[in-house]
């Protein structure tokens, strides 16, 4: 037991013929905040999927001790795996409470409503449009919504794809500001892909850099912030 | 006015049949935007096992009951066995799914007369010959119990979609499969549940037109009435769907009664024009959401 | 978006075509001075319905939309000859032609609600137009003769041909099929073919390249419809007879099932079909042990359990199956010096 939640080791994953994953090696530990920095198209979404069982993949990925390569995405759910897409992931024909209801379709606790409450309050736009179809609101409410539904699901880790897409800079802030508060008070890991580094980097604790499908650096979050090369490429000083 | 009163609630009792017949396409059009041409003939089938139940002895509500479970079931195992296999082959192409529902039509069709025989069956009025006198018209005690049936349908579907866990995941998965199962519902287990739902409602219409008697072609034209009214009232719509059918049901009748034209021969001609004239004008229905096209 | 060019045939092949089509063309010249009339009467429905199932083909596997109702249509060609030649004794071809103009603009009209709507809403609505179908018949009967039928006189071989009547409608149904196979072809490969298959491949697409999407589509669903009705329209000239009974929906399945068992899209495709749906039933054996049934009443079980396994394994139909083993023999052939995929592979990767 090496206390790693999340063991990914030898990686492949792509699309048809397409290969775009290669030997990809990470880990996540229980609690911990962990970023994937990476150009367009470095892999970063199918790293993502291939660990949520969206696509299929090879290599051995390792949750809380078990092998959960090849299982479907709401079996992982149950697992304690939650993956907030890219873009919105939301269910537009669904009201923002009955998304929320959704989040929380695998578990068999009484304290949905609970957490509903608690989740509008963290995100008191959600508790305003409660019975509102998610549809017709704004992309970064419904960003919030997608990752309020996803903590529904009480996962131990969450997965997110690229949270600030779409946010007002203020608004990304307050949002990761919220993820660091939740990971602090639940204990819920989270492995974030994100563009916008310097947010990132400053709520994680560790980071990855993928680049064309192989990860090529990785270190502590003020490791990866003080390397020059990183700087320059992802944090843009 | 008498006499009009008799040919609407005639109109409204065969309506609620189609009502329910257009409530099962609609569940599966909503699950998988697939229009399921076997859901006549899977009705068809389940009549017959009705048929069989009544015949050795049950009450003809408990043999209905015997014939939705059975329609449950068929309809799980053709979505599990057979629709879902060919759907994931598909890869989106609408073609292959809508042959296999057109290749179950004709199966089932098909395999009716070798496994009853091409007698018609004597089949159990429900409710009873009796009626009663409403405004000088008289009703019978089918047409008003067929109603009932409906209420209760609209009532126990409001239940099932607004107020329970299962229709609340069916919903979701109606509107987006994939953020559905990232968000922890089974799919595949919804879109299975949703077709033996469909079969169910299905073997109920059957069970409820079967009164004049029961063949292979029994669902044939009450196909046509409910996809009828379900391009009226809209394919995403349960709620249009029962609308759909009892306008579809009284039009028929009154036009079949008052257009000499149209008589006993020619009562399809109404339902046909109505699904030509939807599609023309408002292609989503009184009730059903806009379809985007995108590239 | 232009086609990649098709491999020039080598001598070779072109020989092998050459020498198939003379045998086939022989095969199709002795078949009528070998069997008996009633045999004929078999050859000449099985024309007809490659007639039918030649325009669905035009229809599902150029614009890949579907109709449900082309039975209908095939009735519609069929009465058009039967009223004319038998109640008001026009002669057969004025009468055909009749029925191939009807068709084509009952085919038309059902063809516009398709414009506003994608998918499969013409099946809809062509399935309706099957159903109708008899029941217009039925209401009509004074004319039509309803489920009772009625007779038409025959369509007979001219002085001193030495053909007898049916070796006579033979040749002459032979002669259109004929024609409208190589018509069909052809116009398939013209520029508004290639227009028809880009509506099938992209319907936005289409449009914005500037094909007259609306245009093209109703006039495709014309003489689909128009196909089928000169079928009806020349069974007529073999069978003197029509009855309702014979233009239900089943029929219109049939049809459908015929196109898609070929191969939808192949030139060669509904020809097959037609010869497996109407021979099949009749190979069946008479007496099945264990089950109380007669042979051909598996017919349609079989052509439906066919069916749904061939959309499972090779939604493409018994044509592209066998396009697809050529093309792993050809891959197998070659595998040690070229690998990689085949001109014509379009099996899907997983
Ligand atoms: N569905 C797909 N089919 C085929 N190729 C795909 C598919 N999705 C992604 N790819 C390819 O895989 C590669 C990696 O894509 P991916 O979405 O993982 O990148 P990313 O790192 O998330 O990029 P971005 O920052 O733009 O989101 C890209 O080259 C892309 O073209
Ligand atoms: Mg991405």
């Amino acid at each position: 037991m090496n206390g790693a939640l999340l063991e990914v080791a030898n990686l492949e994953a792509g699309y048809g013929p397409v290969e775009v994953l290669r030997n990809v090696h990470f880990s996540v530990a229980s609690g911990e905040i962990v970023v994937i920095l990476g150009a367009n198209g470095a892999g970063k979404t199918t790293t993502l999927r291939a660990i949520s069982g969206m696509i299929g993949c090879r290599g051995s990925v390792v949750f809380a001790g078990q092998s959960i390569r090849g299982r479907r995405p709401d079996q992982l759910v149950a697992a304690g795996i939650a993956h907030v897409p890219q873009g919105r992931g939301t269910i537009t024909d669904l009201t923002v409470e009955e998304n929320l209801r959704i989040g929380a379709y695998c578990r068999r606790d009484g304290e949905v409503d609970a957490d509903i409450a608690r989740w509008f309050d963290v995100f008191p736009r959600l508790g305003e449009r409660a019975t509102q179809p998610a549809g017709s609101m704004s992309g970064g409410e419904q960003q919030m919504l997608a990752i309020a539904r996803a903590l529904m699901a009480r996962p131990t880790l969450l997965l997110l794809d690229e949270p600030s897409l779409g946010l007002a800079p203020l608004v990304t802030k307050e949002l990761f500001a919220q993820l660091a508060t939740v990971n602090a008070e639940t204990g819920t890991a989270v492995l974030v892909v994100e563009q916008n580094a310097n947010l990132a980097l400053a709520i994680a604790h560790r980071g990855y850099v993928l680049e064309v499908g192989e990860l090529v650096a990785s270190g502590s979050a003020e490791e990866l912030m003080t390397d020059e090369a990183i700087r320059k490429a992802y944090l843009g000083f | 006015m008498s006499e009009f009163l008799q040919f609407l609630f005639l109109g409204l009792g065969q309506g609620a049949i189609y009502a329910t017949l257009a409530v099962a396409l609609v569940i599966i059009y909503r699950a998988t935007g697939l229009l399921n041409f076997a859901q006549g003939e899977m009705a068809m089938f389940c009549t017959f096992v009705i048929w069989m139940a009544w015949d050795a002895g049950l009450p003809f509500p408990l043999a209905v009951l015997v014939g939705m479970a059975f329609g449950f079931v068929m309809g799980a195992v053709i979505q599990l066995a057979i629709i879902a296999p060919v759907t994931k082959r598909a890869h989106g192409n609408p073609l292959p799914v809508v042959m296999v529902t057109i290749g179950l039509f004709l199966a089932l069709s098909s395999l009716a007369p070798i496994i009853w025989g091409t007698d018609a069956k004597v089949f159990p009025v429900a409710f009873g010959e009796g009626s009663i006198e409403l405004f000088g018209a008289s009703i019978t005690h089918r047409v008003l119990g067929t109603l009932a049936i409906l209420g209760l349908e609209v009532v126990v579907l409001w239940l099932i979609f607004q107020r329970t866990r299962l229709g609340l995941a069916m919903r979701a998965v109606a509107s987006n499969e994939e953020s559905s199962a990232l968000a922890g519902v089974p799919v595949g287990r919804m879109l299975m549940i949703g077709w033996g739902m469909a079969a169910a409602f299905g073997a109920l219409a059957g069970g409820l037109a079967a009164y004049v008697g029961l063949t292979n072609t029994l669902m044939l034209v009450p196909l046509i009435y409910a996809f009828a009214a379900a391009t009226l009232g809209g394919f995403d719509s349960p709620g249009g769907a029962v609308v759909g059918g009892l306008v579809v049901g009284v039009v028929t009748e009154l036009s079949a009664h008052y257009i000499p034209f149209i008589g006993n021969d020619l009562k399809l001609l109404p339902a046909f024009l109505l699904i030509l004239i939807v599609l023309l004008v408002r292609p989503q229905g009184l009730f059903g959401k806009r379809q985007v096209v995108r590239v | 978006m232009t086609a990649p060019a098709l491999p020039r045939p080598s001598t070779a092949t072109t020989m092998a075509k050459v020498v198939g089509l003379l045998a086939l063309a022989y095969l199709l010249y002795w078949l009528p001075t070998f069997y008996k009339a009633s045999q004929v009467g078999t050859f000449i429905r099985v024309m007809t319905l490659v007639l039918a199932a030649m325009g669905l083909n035009m229809l599902t596997g150029y614009t890949g939309q579907i109709s449900v109702g082309h039975g209908a249509f095939y009735g519609i060609g069929a009465y058009s000859v039967a009223i004319l030649v038998g109640e008001y004794e026009w002669g057969h071809f004025p009468a055909l032609a009749v029925g191939v103009a009807l068709s084509f603009v009952v085919g038309m009209a059902i063809g516009i609600p398709a414009l506003r709507i994608r998918g499969m809403y013409l099946a809809l609505v062509t399935l309706g137009l099957a159903a109708l179908f008899p029941q217009i018949l039925q209401r009509f009967s004074d004319i039509t003769g309803g489920t009772q039928g009625m007779r038409v006189s025959k369509f007979e071989a001219p002085e001193g041909s030495g053909l007898a009547n049916d070796q006579w409608q033979y040749y002459v149904i032979l002669a259109f099929v004929v024609v409208a196979f190589v018509l069909v072809r052809n116009g398939v490969r013209s520029r508004p073919g290639r227009a028809m298959v880009a509506i099938r491949d992209n319907e936005i697409a289409a449009e914005v390249m500037g094909v007259r999407l609306s245009a093209y589509k109703v006039l495709v669903f014309g003489i689909s419809a128009a196909l089928a009705g000169l079928g009806g329209g020349l069974l007529v000239f073999n069978t003197n007879y029509v009855s309702a009974n014979s233009f239900t929906i089943e029929l219109s399945i049939l049809i459908l099932v015929m196109v898609v068992l070929g191969g939808v899209a192949t030139p060669w495709g509904p020809v097959i079909g037609a010869v497996l749906v109407v021979y099949i039933p009749e190979w069946l054996p008479k007496d099945i042990p264990l089950l109380d049934v007669e042979g051909s009443a598996l017919g349609p079980v079989l052509f439906a359990a066919v069916l749904i396994l061939l959309m499972a394994v090779a939604p493409d139909g018994i044509m592209g199956l066998v396009r697809r083993i050529k093309g792993w023999a050809l891959r197998q052939r070659r595998a040690p010096d070229v690998p990689g995929p085949g001109p014509n592979d379009s099996v899907p990767s997983h």
